[in-house]
């Protein structure tokens, strides 16, 4: 995919930045996915907490864990520190 | 002219009149940290927070480094800011300078020119304010305690300019200026802080695409200071020379909407010709010692020599066609620089001005004068010495050495 | 002094990140969690800064930033006085009727080299002129950002770039620098240490550094993986085997006054409970030099000097 870059009359000044890194996908950087056993997971929410990518969503409304996989880079923190072992990592 | 305002006239001496500016500019925040010769401009805007004549910030920092930085933030989000500073700090403060300038931060600081060590000398020279011109800073080179002040209302209101958004340096002689007393003119409170005016911030569209003002501000939150790839560095950078470019026109009408109200002109802001019209020969030079300079042209004058003087106010931007203009018929000239480029054939100056002139029909003799280095004391004698090569240049038809050194022993 | 700001796991869980994903910090980077729990103890609006290093460049590569939140970064040595400019502008802009916020709080980020060593005259000059923001110190104990070179946050006998254990030295031969008590020396109103595996503490901890009024000073351990050769799965278990072992005891001095943290007060009642340093280093590839018999004895030195600062802190805890 090429980027079509901006000229330097478009970009705004100071090189202040304008996209969120929510527009960068680091999903593609795992080997191994989480996968969650919906039957094991008591929903202590501490895998969402631990995240350092902010990967994994409480939804309040469905009172459920939810992976984002587009940000999930795979290094395992929320298989290791789940209490009860919910979390598997898988090759992808 | 009628609309010039009353004025008081105060005794100054040239730190003293940059505080007094700066106390009339609604300067929301200033960080500085003290250095002979700028220490009086320290003092004394101390004293006026410590007796509520400012409605300032005034952060007493551990270090020009911090000086920088704290004003850089302050700007940021959203406060006019001042610094002042002279040869060890402006060194310290060398990385922040980058920084200002690419965080597109309109910070005034007054530069009290001082050699740089070693050996440690606490007396003029340009090498300070010269180490950084290309530091994406403005810089303005006042003749004396007069202009230091002006140049100093007027800086704030280029600055913020939203066209050029770029910091502001005005640079003083250290002692000759900063401590001399003088006669100065100020404007009263009011009318200065009416012609300062309250900080405008442009609008950007940033990461959440919204229109933002240029500030940080929670409810439009922007990043600034992001670290960028060979993609854009280039881009942003080039968007700095473009402020530049818009500078002169800026800093003009500045000076001259200043003039309407004060009565002072310095040249068109950008450059202070005297006797240069019909001039045969002429000396180029900053800051203070066009003082000297135009003593020394009013007997040559007085002795019917075709003697001319162009001082270079604004050096960054430098006002290229204005300096080619202004030397169209000028068959040799003398550029003093007050610093030295080591190894560079030259002083920075002369590097410029003669850079200037190369792709142009306009070819005087050209000859370098350093000087003054380390506060060493230039009279009209010397100045006099100086056309006096000139006229022999001319005859002659030819420039020996063209770097030389001024009251220099051999 | 403090609000009695009590949250649950939920609250954290679903409060919005300003620490946005898509950031490149390593996988398994715990320097990234303690940004992102810092950050949810905030109270309102707030301006961040950070220093050069890891979690300013993963952060702001442009044209992208993870910043939810106002955010500047000017260079490496000086995210204090960032923070002293931001406060001071708020301030006189606040004071001036400039800006609408009631309150904006002001949390500066640096890594160790921003801290302990070029960083450090700036901090202690902010915090020596009072102004009111959180400084928050992610310890991953070396310049990552830059490959891995030691600093004055590396502990004694790892292996860095510019520490490596070769055949004669093993390692870094200094020892760390304890800059909470530095800054605990500064008689400043807060002073604490977290682990992100404490989360709980460590977002108590970020909120009353917030709400104190004059600086604060929030030290959190984060194991980066890159940099200690560990497993990215085991960044939050290491940074709690640091806290068993009292390599990184938790405490907050208010005042000047320590006390131990929950997690530590634990340890210190049932000394039982003090893992020995080998579990800690045995973890690491950076120590894996001093499991061999030459450079054996360096683990107890570590073992040693552990004990005797976890000694010294019982005392200033009152514990004796
Ligand atoms: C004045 C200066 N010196 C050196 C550097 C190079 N540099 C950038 S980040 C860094 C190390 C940062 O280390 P630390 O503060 O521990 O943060 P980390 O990268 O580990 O998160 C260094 C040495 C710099 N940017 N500026
Ligand atoms: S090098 Fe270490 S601190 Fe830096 S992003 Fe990677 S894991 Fe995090
Ligand atoms: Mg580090």
């Amino acid at each position: 995919m090429t980027v079509q870059e901006k000229s330097w009359k478009e970009i705004p000044p100071a090189g202040i930045c304008w996209k969120p890194s929510t527009e960068y996908l680091t999903g593609d950087w795992k080997t191994y996915k989480p996968i969650m056993d919906s039957e094991k997971c008591t929903r202590c929410t501490l895998c969402v907490i631990f995240c350092p990518d902010g990967a994994i969503h409480w939804n309040p409304g469905k009172e459920d864990i939810e992976f984002d996989y587009d940000f999930c880079k795979g290094c395992g923190i929320c298989a290791n520190e789940c209490p009860t072992k919910a979390i598997e990592m898988k090759l992808e | 002219m009628e609309s010039v305002a009353k004025q008081k006239l105060l005794a100054l001496n040239g730190d003293e009149a940059v505080a007094y500016a700066a106390k009339q500019s609604d300067v929301d925040v200033a960080a500085a940290y003290p250095v002979t010769p700028q220490t009086i401009i320290v003092e004394r805007f101390s004293e006026y927070v410590a007796n509520g004549e400012v409605d300032t910030e005034f952060v007493c920092v551990e270090s020009e480094h911090s000086a920088m930085t704290a004003c850089i933030t302050a700007s940021a989000t959203g406060a006019r800011t001042f610094t002042a500073t002279a040869a060890p700090g402006l060194a310290l403060m060398h990385e922040m300078l980058y920084v200002a300038s690419g965080c597109r931060a309109p910070v005034v600081m007054t530069v009290v020119n001082r050699a740089l060590s070693a050996p440690i000398n606490i007396h003029c020279d340009h090498s300070d304010s010269m180490s950084e011109r290309d530091s994406g800073w403005i810089q303005i080179y006042a003749e004396n305690s007069q202009e230091a002040y002006d140049s100093m209302i007027q800086a704030f209101r280029i600055a913020e300019n939203p066209e050029i958004l770029l910091p502001v340096m005005v640079c003083l002689d250290g002692f000759t200026l900063s401590h001399a007393l003088e006669n100065v003119h100020v404007l009263s409170d009011d009318i200065a802080k009416k012609f300062v005016g309250t900080r405008q911030f442009p609008r950007v569209t940033a990461h959440e695409g919204k229109d933002a003002s240029f500030r940080l501000d929670p409810e439009n939150p922007i990043s600034i200071g992001p670290i960028a790839f060979p993609n854009y560095y280039f881009e942003i950078k080039r968007q700095q020379e473009e402020a530049m470019k818009n500078a002169p026109k800026i800093i003009q009408q500045v000076h001259e909407e200043y003039a309407q109200i004060s009565g002072r002109h310095y040249g068109n802001g950008l450059l202070d010709a005297y006797c240069l019209e019909d001039a045969e020969i002429a000396i180029i030079c900053l800051g203070s010692t066009a003082g000297t300079v135009k003593t020394v042209v009013n007997e040559l004058r007085a002795e019917g020599v075709k003697a001319g003087l162009l001082r270079i106010r604004s050096f960054r931007p430098l006002p290229v066609e204005g300096i080619v203009k202004a030397l169209e018929k000028v068959r040799a000239v003398a550029v003093m620089d007050r610093s030295l480029s080591f190894g560079g054939h030259g002083g920075p100056v002369f590097h410029e001005v003669h850079h200037a002139l190369y792709d142009t029909p306009v070819h005087p003799y050209i000859v370098n004068y350093i000087y003054g280095l380390g506060g060493r004391d230039t009279s009209p004698s010397h100045i006099r010495k100086i056309y006096e090569d000139l006229q022999g240049i001319l005859q002659t038809q030819r420039v020996e050495d063209p770097v030389r050194y001024v009251r220099l022993r051999g | 002094m403090f609000s009695e700001w009590k949250f649950t796991a939920k609250d954290i869980a679903e409060k919005a990140d300003l620490f946005m994903s898509g950031h490149r910090a390593c996988a398994g980077c715990a320097a990234a969690t303690v940004m992102r729990l810092v950050l949810k103890a905030v109270r309102g609006p707030i301006i961040a800064t950070s220093a050069t290093g890891c979690m300013e460049v993963v952060s702001s590569i442009y044209p992208y930033t993870s910043w939810a939140t106002p955010w500047i970064h000017t260079a490496f040595e000086n995210v204090a006085a960032n923070a002293s400019g931001i406060e001071a502008a708020l301030k006189i802009l606040k004071k001036k009727g400039r800006i609408k916020q009631q309150r904006i709080d002001v949390i500066a980020f640096a890594g160790d080299g921003g801290t302990y060593d070029i960083g450090i005259q700036a901090l202690s000059g902010a915090v020596e002129r009072g102004h009111d923001f959180l400084y928050v110190l992610y310890d991953n104990e070396a310049y990552m950002n830059t490959g891995i070179q030691r600093s004055g946050g590396t502990p004694h006998g790892a292996s860095t770039t510019t520490s490596p254990a070769g055949t004669v030295i093993p390692g870094k031969v200094q020892y760390k620098k304890p800059i909470a008590d530095i800054m605990v020396a500064h008689d400043m109103p807060y002073v604490a240490t977290a682990s992100p595996h404490y989360w709980r503490d460590l977002i108590t901890k970020a909120r009353k550094g917030i709400e104190v009024d004059g600086p604060a000073f929030l030290h959190t351990f984060a194991p980066c993986p890159r940099g200690w050769r560990s497993d990215p799965s085991k960044s939050i278990e290491i940074s709690r085997i640091a806290v068993e072992t009292c390599i990184f005891p938790l405490w907050e001095a208010i005042n000047g006054e320590y006390q131990l943290s929950a997690p530590s007060k634990v340890i210190a009642l049932r000394p039982e409970r003090k893992k020995p340093v080998r579990e800690y280093l045995k973890m690491q590839g950076r120590f894996r030099h001093l499991f061999t018999p030459k450079f054996e004895k360096i683990i107890d030195e570590i073992q040693q000097l552990t004990d005797k600062r976890w000694q010294r802190l019982l005392k200033k805890c009152g514990i004796v």
